[in-house]
């Protein structure tokens, strides 16, 4: 099939089978993601490092990213070293490479966790009402109150510093807001004239939750979590520089910028690239949650 | 058919407690076409709701098809009546294509031959292959509400309910629907209760019509009877002067 049928083919205002019309809904979606030129510039950062993390073996040297070698420390960039050397002479370049792989697998991780916690806690509040939302909703309030470091603080304390534990601190103070925009989502469309027809069809409460009011919601939420991947990158390379993330000597990027502190103003490069890394990771995660918030708003307009 | 005994409906408690729909007694025989007019507020629509089993009733009962509903009704009871809904753009989900929503209640319900069953049910509308695999955004108004009637009609329900469904509508596209139901009713048998504060909507396809006025069902009469302005209660007549040009018209049937 040429390029003009197959688009001809996505676009038939007609279709003609099931698959037809969602691959249809699909493309029309991505083209307008398509025009929005800073949404594509985020896409592409968020893609480049998806690449970068599954093809790190390929780009840097494992070794080289947790082996020190004190004779090379603290060494501006050369051939050898594209990013310079850190205080123990380990290879910036590669540990940005490698630390990507721990960035991704912690934003995986909390939207793991984040993003059914949050449905599943705030559709019955809004489905249901009464009883059950009250008692939801204040279990979403006592979590709201606690400030995400300070428990994250609390976590490492109790359970030991790590990966796991930071993952966890994170969902933990991530998921209320979810929660509430899953809530305000389900509110306005539990009386909608489709969810009373599912009702007069005999269509349980979980089969109308799940088939009608969540692929509602879904758009939003996930949104939500393209624009909070900032937030939680933050957070987590926040934990990693106070030493209560990922352990030494693990790449990760928030622990390099606190390990480059001390020198950071003779050999700047130890902590600034690092941070540039967490800064342009942010940026790409922010610039595509808002173009497809964009693409959702023109939708339902 | 539908039976209905001094059914009330009341929402809110305590001080705040409103009589929505206050000891309405109900006969609609099979076959019957069944009109409810009255003006906004007065009720029409949520005895429509509490006969659909959409809210529940306080006190009386509703008796469909010679049996009367529980509180929760089965899922089996459910086929017994089915609704067209007044907004054609609130009423279909905006994610789901027509072919979406019209398996939804061949699977809840669990009746096979799916795909037989949903080509019929487009044609009997006057919907073909083509509009099988679109969303709702890509239908015209007339066309969606053609689609929520096929959506109540693929259970086979004896009884169908109608709330206001042309009055979304532009004027053309009305006729074409009321000649829509028309037509579907006699094929099928149905049973209609149809709600509409448009006296001369009500007067195309029912025969018989109750006049509704905050919460009571104040007078019940015949299309005919309306046409030739023979009412009684005063407002009915109120309703019937507020609608210049109505009498002359024929009933259906």
């Amino acid at each position: 099939m040429s390029g003009a049928t197959l688009r001809s083919w996505l676009l038939d205002p007609a279709p003609a089978s099931r698959r037809q019309a969602r691959l249809g809904r699909w493309y029309r979606s991505w083209r307008s993601l398509s025009r929005n030129g800073l949404a594509m510039a985020g896409l592409a950062i968020v893609l480049a490092l998806v690449a970068i993390a599954i093809a790190a073996p390929l780009l840097a040297d494992p070794a080289a990213a947790t082996q020190q070698f004190l004779p090379a420390r603290l060494q501006f960039f050369s051939r050898a070293h594209p990013f310079g050397t850190d205080e123990l002479g380990r290879d910036i370049f590669a540990r940005i490479v490698f630390g990507a792989r721990i960035t991704l697998t912690i934003v995986a991780l909390v939207s793991v966790i984040v993003v059914p916690v949050g449905l599943g806690i705030g559709l019955p509040a809004g489905y249901f009402g009464g009883a059950v939302d009250a008692v939801l909703m204040r279990i979403t309030d006592i979590f709201l109150a606690f400030p995400r470091l300070v428990l994250a603080l609390a976590f490492a304390a109790a359970l030991g510093p790590g990966i796991e534990n930071a993952v966890v601190a994170i969902a933990l103070t991530a998921w209320p807001p979810y929660a509430r925009l899953a809530r305000a989502e389900t509110l306005t469309r539990r009386d909608a004239e489709f969810v009373q027809a599912a009702v007069l069809q005999g269509a349980s409460h979980a089969r109308i939750l799940l088939s009608q009011i969540v692929p509602l919601c879904l758009s939003s939420v996930l949104i939500r979590l393209t624009l909070d991947m900032a937030g939680i990158i933050i957070t987590a390379a926040g934990l990693g520089f106070l030493g209560l993330g990922t352990q030494p000597p693990a790449p990760e990027w928030g622990a390099m910028v606190a390990s480059g502190r001390q020198v950071l103003l003779d050999q700047w490069w130890v902590a600034t690239i690092p941070g540039a890394a967490i800064f342009i990771t942010s940026v790409g995660f922010n610039l595509l949650g808002d173009g497809l918030r964009d693409v959702a708003d023109s939708r339902a307009a | 058919m539908i039976r209905l005994d001094r059914v009330s409906v009341r929402f809110g408690s305590g001080a705040r407690r409103f009589t929505a729909v206050a000891d309405v007694s109900l006969d609609v025989a099979a076959g019957e076409a069944f009109g409810l007019v009255g003006e906004s507020g007065s009720g029409k629509s949520t005895l429509l709701r509490a006969i659909a089993g959409l809210v529940g009733h306080a006190e009386g009962t509703v008796e469909l098809a010679g049996t009367v509903m529980p509180r929760r009704r089965p899922r089996a009871a459910r086929r017994l009546v089915q609704m067209v809904f007044q907004d054609p753009y609130g009423s279909l989900h905006p994610n789901q294509t027509v072919d979406q929503a019209l398996a939804a209640p061949l699977r809840v319900q669990r009746l096979g031959d799916g795909e037989r069953r949903i080509a019929a049910a487009l044609h009997e509308v006057g919907l073909g292959a083509a509009h099988r695999f679109r969303f709702p955004h890509q239908l015209s108004g007339g066309q969606r509400q053609r689609v929520a009637i096929a959506r109540a009609l693929i259970v086979a329900p004896p009884i169908l309910l109608l709330d206001e469904p042309t009055s979304a509508l532009d004027v053309s596209v009305q006729a074409e629907i009321l000649n829509l139901l028309t037509r579907l009713r006699q094929e099928h048998r149905l049973t209609l209760l149809m709600v509409s504060h448009d006296l001369a909507v009500i007067a195309h396809l029912c025969a018989h019509v109750g006049v509704m006025q905050q919460g009571r069902l104040v007078e019940q009469t015949t299309a005919a009877a309306l046409a030739e302005g023979r009412v009684h209660h005063p407002h009915t007549r109120a309703l019937l002067e507020a609608t210049p040009g109505f009498t002359g018209t024929v009933a259906a049937d």
